[in-house]
């Protein structure tokens, strides 16, 4: 199916959502959902919500935000749940996307919830990335130090009928970096995603920034995609050899004695996979 | 698809509700138990019963579970169960809860509604006949 799919990837507007939980990703999607349609496009959203740790089960509720569409044809959502692999979880998204965009969808959404590593990951497989904050979280210096801000291209302050919006919009200001001059200006925007107040600036924003991006900038994101796929698959692959080969059964010994830190080992296991699958020259 | 599961694969269960019945205490409290038994539970509200064929459709579950309390059983699981069916997908385990009466659940299982958990049944009832059902198919 994927196979099928390579060569024709690279159309879509992939556009990531992400921000702290209940910060109100899932509704403006829903809203988003709507300018889309109503400027004649068609929408993929995938929803990616955390395993459990105990387990690995998932309540993937996003969904329950978006039925405004639920049965519009140029409208399709698929819920991913994160299945705690480290890394995995961005080249599990990346498939996805690569399938949603091949399948000829206008546009890609994809929700991630939170502001660590592995949303940052995900948020690369976008074009455009987009912020949500809202009052009374106090999450935008949280935001600072995970990094999200320089990644956002679009900042959203959602909620914005809530009494502490107005102090919310004046720390989000703070914390966001000086304009580098030049380039794109992360615009901020207010919004009440229950109400679809400002969500059709936001929409012209996602579209103009679209629009700027250098076609170079659109296959550099085709291409993080394809890269963390591989990544993934190299990892998986090793893991099998180095889980089957009896050899290697020396190295985790002296990881279990102390002798070798795990990473040393890994490193070791490494060198003894590249020697041995070297191609004969 | 089929209800064929890869082996580490999790369960995936749609639970659904329609949008007006108030009483959903009882499905979170399901989803909880099931997420912690390991399935991937994907929730949602429903207006007509399409709305829960797409969504069966677009997320690929093995199970589709609707909660209802407040009538309208008969032909809900009626359109429900075509609507898979003409979309190629009556593998998917159906199983209702919530308050149905007897008559109308003996009518519903000789349709395929697979098991029906109301009142005095528990989550970890369904989340065994889930487990057994599935284990024998992928078998
Ligand atoms: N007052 C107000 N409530 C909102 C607004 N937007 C969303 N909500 C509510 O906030 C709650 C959370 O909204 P979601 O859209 O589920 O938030 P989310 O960020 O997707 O949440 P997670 O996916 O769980 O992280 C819901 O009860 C929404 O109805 C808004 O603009 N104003
Ligand atoms: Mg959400």
């Amino acid at each position: 199916m994927l196979a099928a799919v390579y060569g024709r990837t690279g159309k879509a507007h992939v556009v990531g959502v992400t921000g702290p939980p209940g910060a109100g990703k899932s509704t403006l999607v829903n809203a988003l959902i709507g300018e889309h349609r109503r400027a004649g496009l068609s929408v993929a959203v995938v929803a990616v919500d955390p395993s459990s740790p105990y387990g690995g089960g998932a309540i993937l509720g996003d969904r329950i935000r978006m039925s405004d569409h639920a049965l519009d044809d140029e409208v399709f959502v698929r819920s991913v749940a994160s299945r705690g692999q480290l890394g995995g979880l961005s080249s599990a998204t990346a498939r996805v996307v690569d399938v949603l965009d091949g399948f000829g969808f206008n546009s890609v959404i994809v929700e991630t919830v939170g502001a660590g590593q592995a949303e940052i990951s995900i948020m690369h497989l976008a074009q455009t990335v987009i912020f949500v904050a809202a009052p009374g979280f106090g999450d935008e210096t949280q935001a600072v130090k995970a990094g999200v801000l320089e990644i956002a291209d679009i900042f959203v302050l959602n909620k914005a009928d809530h009494p502490m919006a107005k102090k919310a919009d004046r720390s989000l200001h703070e914390a966001l970096p000086a304009s580098s001059g030049g380039g794109w200006r992360q615009p901020i925007i207010s919004t009440v995603a229950i109400d679809n107040t400002g969500v059709s600036e936001l929409f012209a924003k996602v579209r103009e920034h679209w629009a700027q991006l250098d076609p170079s900038e659109c296959a550099r994101a085709a291409t993080v995609r394809a890269q963390q796929q591989l990544a993934a698959a190299v990892a998986e692959l090793a893991s099998a050899y180095v889980s089957e080969e009896p050899d290697f059964e020396s190295l985790a010994k002296q990881v279990l004695s102390g002798q070798l830190s795990l990473k040393s080992a890994a490193e070791e296991a490494f060198h003894v996979i590249a020697s041995r699958t070297r191609p004969v020259e | 698809m089929s209800t064929e599961i890869a082996p580490g694969e999790p369960i995936r269960v749609l639970l659904a509700k329609p949008t007006h019945d108030c009483h959903d205490r009882g499905v979170r409290l399901v989803a909880k138990k099931m997420r912690d038994a390991g399935f991937e539970v994907i929730f949602m509200n429903f207006l007509l019963p399409e709305e829960v064929i797409r969504a069966a459709l677009d997320e690929d579950v093995h199970v589709v579970g609707i909660s209802t309390s407040s009538g309208g059983h008969l032909p809900l699981f009626g359109d429900l169960l075509a609507g898979l069916a003409a979309h190629g997908r009556d593998d998917a385990v159906v199983i209702g809860g919530g308050v149905i009466p007897p008559d109308d659940e003996k009518t519903l299982r000789s349709w395929g509604v697979e098991a029906i958990f109301g009142p005095g049944t528990n989550a970890e009832q369904a989340i065994a006949m889930i487990k057994r059902r599935l284990a024998t198919v992928s078998s």
